[in-house]
């Protein structure tokens, strides 16, 4: 049968084309690069799906007498794996993204944040940031210096303030936002924080241009998008296919044929079951009609032999353990949640308890300082709505 | 070493400001495989900071041990998709071959055995780390191999 997915090869393409596409974007002023990126609409790949042309543009208009880039490698939602795989194989696409965007805001320091969890990739990194060092002193005449940061077991610091307090050399605890980084950053400086893939999909826009890169996805969804798969399914592993596609159409291909929901974009995602495959879309929200979802890619598929309960009290498990503890909705919320949902399996609280474990979802989502704390509820409710007789009996 | 003169060391290479804190503690796990009292302590006055800061820092990481730990610290993902494809019976396994519970340590101070969450190997699960080394798709045999490969590991 043939597959409905449109599948993409970029990102695991040749380095060899990429270096020459780098040498050829930094011939480019800095403005024409950014109007590329902003025709492009290029948006983050880290999950929150921020313009990236536009966080480049608020960083540039900064004055500042030093600014920096950061690569988000923390890489720690449950599903997710594909920044490594962009890190131990397509390096150079992620070097360059960082170094463009050092010539478009003025920035001549990058750090890589790596989660602790991949430091057996240290040594390929360093050497490859040496090399690329190289090239660019040698062939682009442009200063700019990449570092690792090595990260230490904290989920939370993939939050972009939180990485930065922790680069900081400070408790991973997330900032309030505004200001937000593009202004006050890293030790008080405009920077920017970008995901792995965003850096090299930034090497895909310069090598393809705009309009081409525009033709890949639907609406203000575009270009290509990396998808790991994981769970019940056959095929599992890292995929690059366009945005857009339909879930029923993917669950054809990665399914194991008898797959009851999949849950969108890990643990802070939503978890779809069967009678809604047909109606949603992978992609950014706005610009969708029916259900839409974002995703940072990660895509765990679960069959009809799995509880949704057992599901569920991973995922809060999950937060519980990681929540920084820093604001009351979510640290007390969170082992609510987890509590609330065990009394009422084990027949301790009624089932109307469920609805007032709800309405406090509900409220980390108003109340929650970060993302983290506000996202509970996308699993949660989509969880116990439509698997209520699961989280009873 | 020392860890007075570690941390010395370690200040030299990576610096003394607050910024440099997070490395110079890795270095301190690295070679203690946790940070004493003794060394918060001697890291604080290295930095011209407080020991408090230094202890709020080391307590808010999972990999910043804040008591001793074996030379071998297993982490096994507790995470769904490894729960999904047996990380209970590599638990169990490794219960079995240690002769200790999660959260524990084997008396002579070889092997920690602790729980952490997604590992980005979940295609590949079930998953562990043992120090920076990962192991995936395990099964009670290879558990047991690789296990045994650490127990002759004198050094
Ligand atoms: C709890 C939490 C965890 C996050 N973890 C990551 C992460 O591991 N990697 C990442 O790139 N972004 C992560 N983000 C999103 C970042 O805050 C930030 O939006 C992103 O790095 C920006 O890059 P982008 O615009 O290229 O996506 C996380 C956000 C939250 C709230
Ligand atoms: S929402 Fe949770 S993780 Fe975010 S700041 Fe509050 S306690 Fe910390
Ligand atoms: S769930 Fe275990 S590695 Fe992701």
């Amino acid at each position: 049968m043939q597959s409905k997915l449109k599948r993409v090869d970029f990102i695991f393409s040749s380095n060899e084309e990429s270096k020459k596409v780098l040498l050829k974007t930094f011939r480019k002023t800095r403005e024409e690069i950014l109007d590329e990126l902003i025709t492009s609409r290029l948006k983050g790949r880290g999950g929150a799906g921020f313009s990236t042309g536009m966080k480049w543009k608020f960083a540039k208009s900064e004055v500042a007498d030093q600014k920096y880039i950061i690569c988000n490698a923390d890489e720690g939602e449950p599903g997710t794996f594909k920044d490594r795989k962009i890190l131990d194989k397509a390096l150079f696409k992620v070097l360059g993204g960082m170094a463009i965007a050092g010539k478009v805001v003025g920035a001549n320091k990058g750090f890589i944040y790596l989660r602790g969890e991949y430091k057996f990739l240290v040594p390929q990194l360093k050497e490859g940031i040496s090399d690329f060092h190289k090239l660019l002193k040698n062939e682009l005449d442009f200063d700019f210096n990449i570092e690792i940061f090595l990260g230490s077991g904290s989920y939370i610091c993939g939050e972009e303030t939180a990485l930065i307090e922790s680069m900081e050399g400070k408790r991973g605890e997330p900032r309030n936002k505004p200001p937000f980084p593009t202004q006050y950053g890293y030790l008080g400086k405009p920077t920017v924080v970008n995901n792995v893939e965003t850096l090299a999909l930034v090497m895909m826009v310069c090598q393809v241009e705009a309009e081409n890169f525009k033709k890949l996805g639907i609406h203000d969804s575009t270009g290509s998008k990396l998808f790991s798969i994981s769970g019940d399914t056959p095929k599992s592993g890292i995929y690059e296919l366009e945005f857009g596609m339909s879930l029923i159409d993917f669950v054809e291909e990665f399914g194991d044929g008898d797959t009851k929901s999949v849950q969108v974009g890990g643990a802070s995602g939503f978890c779809v079951p069967r009678k809604k495959f047909e109606t949603t879309t992978i992609g950014y929200k706005e610009d969708l009609d029916g259900d839409s979802l974002p995703t940072g890619g990660s895509m765990m598929l679960f069959n009809s032999s799995r509880s949704m309960y057992n599901v569920l009290h991973n995922y809060l498990e999950f937060f519980t353990n990681e929540s920084c503890g820093q604001c009351t909705p979510c640290r007390i919320g969170c082992q609510q949640l987890l509590k609330g949902i065990k009394a009422i399996k084990r027949g301790d609280k009624s089932e109307e308890y469920l609805k007032q474990l709800l309405e406090l979802t509900d409220t980390m989502k108003l109340t929650s300082k970060c993302g983290l704390g506000q996202s509970v509820a996308n699993s949660f409710s989509s969880i116990v709505e439509n698997f209520r007789e699961e989280m009873i009996y | 070493m020392e860890i007075k003169a570690l941390i010395f060391k370690l200040a030299e290479k990576y610096g003394r400001k607050r910024e440099n804190l997070i490395p110079i503690l890795q270095g301190v796990v690295q070679e203690e495989r946790y940070i004493s009292d003794e060394a918060m302590v001697e890291i604080a006055r290295q930095l011209d900071i407080s020991a408090a800061q230094v202890y709020g820092t080391c307590t808010f990481y999972s990999f910043l041990n804040t008591k001793p730990k074996g030379k071998y610290i297993i982490r096994v993902c507790e995470t769904i998709v490894c729960d999904m494809r047996g990380k209970k019976e590599v638990i169990s396994t490794l219960e079995d071959l240690l002769k200790i519970k999660i959260g524990e340590t084997t008396h002579n101070k070889r092997f920690s055995l602790l729980k952490t969450e997604c590992l980005g190997w979940c295609h590949k699960g079930p998953v562990m780390l043992v120090n920076d080394e990962v192991y995936t798709e395990l099964t009670p045999e290879k558990i047991r191999n690789i296990i045994a490969k650490y127990k002759e590991n004198i050094n």
